[in-house]
């Protein structure tokens, strides 16, 4: 068992268009409603995934998202995967930088997204692709 | 693809988004903004987002180019209906939404932009460019 205890099986959102965006946010506030995170925190959880959805079919060329239930027998959660085989990221702390984008966006994305979760990992590989967790546990 | 419907009120243009946008969605209400703006002679524009559970950088950006273009156009736009949880939330990620104004809702957004529409009435003649003056024979 990991330390975030009970996971339950994942929902699973193929990243492929602009709608599967919109999929990911809608799969992701429902997993956040039914986790009983309050409204502030799903939205905070829906924006970044919505963030990171993005990246994954802009600059990963698509991927999938994995929304999943963590239950730490205190408190439960939600984490959500995103992940792609695209170029991946060259030089990760100026990708988290604020304001820092190679496309056209705004480079709040992977640093605001950061922000807004408890917990952010990012692993990464040139020429292999980009895997980025995000977790928020309710209060 | 859908797209967002713009209302012509009066001497405002009110825009509803009743619906999760999709990012080309954003985009075309971008240029379908613009034109009605040309089209209309409008000088205000309200964008109530009453209706928008979230705004991400995207939504936030397309909410700024909105502003930017109106103002060339002539036109100036504010955003009404921000959800407490979505303000919350712009800060932490870090959007400043610079130049746009915002009221708490369509009716005060419509009182601002008519106050507005007064003080022009009585303001100055137009800002008249020196190289423009200097230009002519
Ligand atoms: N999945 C990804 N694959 C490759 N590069 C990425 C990925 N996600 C983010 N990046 C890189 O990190 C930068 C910053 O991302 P982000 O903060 O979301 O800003 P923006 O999307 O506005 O560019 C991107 O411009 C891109 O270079
Ligand atoms: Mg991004």
């Amino acid at each position: 068992m990991s330390a975030a205890g009970d996971v339950e099986a994942a929902a699973v959102q193929a990243i492929s268009g602009d709608e599967d965006v919109v999929r990911v946010r809608q799969l992701v506030r429902t997993a956040a409603v039914a986790a009983k995170l309050s409204l502030v925190d799903q939205t905070k959880l829906v924006t970044a995934a919505s963030e990171l959805a993005r990246n994954t079919l802009v600059y990963g060329g698509g991927g999938k998202a994995e929304v999943s239930h963590l239950d730490n027998g205190a408190r439960r959660g939600i984490r959500i995967v995103f992940s792609d085989s695209g170029p991946g990221i060259p030089d990760v702390e100026l990708a988290l930088t604020d304001g820092y984008t190679s496309g056209g966006g705004l480079g709040l994305g992977l640093s605001g997204a950061r922000r807004l979760v408890d917990e952010f990992e990012l692993e990464t590989a040139v020429g292999v692709g980009t895997t980025v967790s995000v977790t928020k546990w309710a209060r | 693809m859908d797209r967002v419907p713009i209302l012509k009120i009066g001497p405002v243009l009110l825009v509803s988004i009743q619906v999760d946008m999709q990012d080309q969605m954003a985009l075309a209400l971008q240029e379908d903004l613009g034109q009605r703006i040309v089209d209309t002679g409008c000088r205000g524009v309200i964008i109530d987002i009453t209706g928008l559970d979230i705004v991400d950088s995207f939504v936030g950006r397309t909410l700024s180019t909105i502003a930017s273009i109106s103002r060339v156009l002539d036109a100036e736009t504010i955003v009404v209906g921000m959800r407490p949880a979505v303000a919350i939330t712009l800060v932490e990620l870090g959007l400043s939404l610079n130049g746009i104004r915002t009221a708490l809702n369509v009716e005060r957004g419509m009182e601002l932009l008519a106050r507005r529409a007064d003080e022009d009435d009585f303001a100055e003649p137009d800002f008249v460019d020196e190289h423009e003056i200097s230009k002519s024979p």
